[in-house]
């Protein structure tokens, strides 16, 4: 407080009653604690109409594709492996999509007035809207899996031909997609351009890497779709994991790094 | 308690906020008045540490703002009522602050009730909100942790005139308890309902700054009368500096001198205010025109 009354001999002073006591601010650490931020963060992920909208078609797609599966689709292969293989596809297309509104929305809505202001330290609420993106997709998975055994006893072979490797993968493998969309969004902090750039990028550079002679020999490094082929398989081995390691740090760790450095570093307005 | 230092923001060769020093004390109601693109808003965001200022500091309670426990329990800001997400309802925009804040879904309401909105209103979505309601729902979310400090950008926008009387009551008991509020305008008229005391800013400095009454009746007192010019030599035998203008005369004293010698004299005054020539208005409307003649600055 020293400070402060050192500023009052210069400082003009406005208003109020010179005898008023001077207030004290509450003691403790600057800002709140992580775990109400991360609360927080992972309410507003569902709290708005296109949230809830992607969590239900999320579901839907997921629950038509596997009705249409077991009705129409080649009997041997609706075991419970290839049900959540095809239940995953459209959390893999969407889940990023949450991880980019996550992102983005406090620049696009211009909520970052508020939210910043109820935690100065922006570091710690990219981090619980990472850590919140997360958590939403494994719930959502749970419920895929969830779906996948029901439509396996209903109508699939009731094979459970899954194993812990393949189980593993696929939770990273869409870990990975959902962060990804995270980096994107905070890396545009600009929704539309977000989510096309999250969708249409890594196509684009897919084909290319793929028609492109010269450029096959990178796509079998810094190809994400590529790279993330074996985990979704259970069958990672030897260069696979450096693979992916290399791929997710150009499409995941890196726009995610930039994208921190200009949410700390951008003027809210 | 809110005290601003040097305060300075440049934005490459423009400067928006040029050296602005003034210290809020707690029980005022200080209005923050200026015209559009001075800098009130660029100011606020340095004070509650959205934008880093370029020199200088501002403290609340003694602390930077990103020193600062719990923000939300102790600085209560509104900086903009339209960013606000449409998608969501009035009720749950507070509920999500109100987690981040630590406060209980009990204090939600009470806050809804404290700005008169209907548990109807508070059910739609924001989207739908007329812009007086993102106001109080905005207001409602700065009282959400019953803070000391209360900073707000242009609350009475939007606010119909009840309810803009109904604003100067709520901020009024506000600093009655002790809290500290500073508030921005960029209406005269607004901000005389509801502030006490005034910071006025135009290009980015602290043109004025005091009591509302004190600046009101800088400048002497404007009098009319059914017999001006009887009144102008019985003023000047007093020995009143008076100056004829346009309609009545304006005097160089309180506005008390002038009605006991109007009526000790028997003059008819048809008119008797502070303010002169080089009143508060004048010198906003000076400032405005200033502005607006450069363009839209910010």
């Amino acid at each position: 407080m020293s400070t402060t009354s050192l500023g009052t001999d210069t400082t003009p002073v406005v208003g109020g009653r010179a005898a008023a006591p001077t207030p004290t601010p509450l003691a403790g650490q600057p800002g709140v604690p992580f775990s109400r931020t991360y609360r927080a963060e992972l309410r507003k992920m569902v709290d708005t109409r296109s949230g809830r909208w992607m969590v239900i078609v999320m579901a839907a797609a997921a629950a038509l594709i596997l009705a249409g599966f077991v009705i129409w689709g080649p009997a041997e292969d609706a075991s419970f492996r290839g049900l959540l293989g095809l239940a995953t596809l459209p959390l893999a297309m969407l889940l990023p999509i949450i991880g980019v509104m996550a992102a983005t929305a406090e620049w696009s809505q211009r909520t970052g007035l508020v939210t910043f202001v109820l935690e100065p330290r922006r570091g710690r609420v990219v981090l619980a809207k990472a850590l919140g993106a997360l958590s939403l997709a494994v719930v959502v998975l749970a419920a895929a899996v969830a779906a996948s055994a029901l439509a396996n006893v209903t109508g699939g072979t009731g094979e459970w031909d899954m194993t812990a490797a393949i189980a593993g993968g696929t939770v990273l493998a869409l870990l990975v997609y959902v962060l990804q969309g995270v980096a994107f969004g905070l890396l545009f902090l600009n929704t539309p351009v977000a989510i096309v750039s999250v969708l249409v990028l890594p196509t684009v550079w897919s084909i290319a890497t793929t028609a492109i002679t010269s450029l096959q020999d990178v796509g079998r490094w810094l190809n994400l779709d590529t790279v993330t082929g074996p985990l979704f398989e259970g069958e990672m081995a030897g260069q696979d994991w450096a693979r992916l390691a290399t791929s997710a740090a150009v499409w995941v760790l890196l726009p995610l790094a930039i994208g921190t450095w200009r949410v700390l570093h951008r003027e809210v307005k | 308690m809110i005290t601003i230092e040097n305060l300075t923001k440049r934005y490459g060769g423009f400067t928006a906020v040029d050296d602005i020093s003034f210290e809020v004390r707690p029980g005022s109601v200080v209005g923050f008045l200026g015209p559009n693109g001075a800098g009130k808003s660029t100011a606020m965001r340095m004070m509650t540490g959205l934008t880093p200022p370029t020199s200088g500091r501002a403290t609340l309670l003694g602390q930077t703002y990103r020193e600062v426990h719990n923000p939300g329990r102790q600085v209560g800001v509104m900086l903009d009522a339209s960013a606000q997400h449409p998608g969501r309802t009035g009720r749950e925009v507070l509920r999500v602050a109100a987690v981040s804040i630590g406060v209980s879904k009990a204090r939600v309401d009470e806050v809804l009730g404290l700005v008169g909105l209907t548990e109807e209103e508070a059910g739609r979505r924001v989207r739908n909100y007329s812009l007086g309601m993102r106001q109080r729902l905005g207001i409602a979310a700065a009282l959400l942790g019953e803070p000391q400090v209360l900073i707000l950008d242009e609350p009475a926008n939007g606010l119909d005139p009840q309810g803009i009387h109904w604003m100067r009551g709520l901020l009024r008991r506000f600093a009655d308890g002790g809290g500290t509020v500073l508030l921005s305008s960029h209406l005269l008229h607004e901000v005389q309902i509801v502030a006490d005391d005034l910071v006025m800013i135009g290009r980015g400095r602290i043109v004025a700054m005091g009591s509302k009454e004190e600046l009101l009746s800088r400048g002497g007192t404007t009098v009319r009368s059914t017999d001006d010019v009887r009144l102008a030599s019985l003023l000047e035998r007093a020995d009143v500096p008076v100056t004829k203008i346009g309609s009545g005369l304006v005097v160089d004293a309180e506005p008390g001198v002038v009605g006991r010698i109007a009526a000790d004299e028997r003059v008819v005054l048809l008119e008797l205010r502070s303010g002169g020539s080089e009143g508060l208005e004048e010198m906003f409307l000076g400032l405005t025109a200033a502005t607006s003649r450069e363009g839209d600055a910010a």
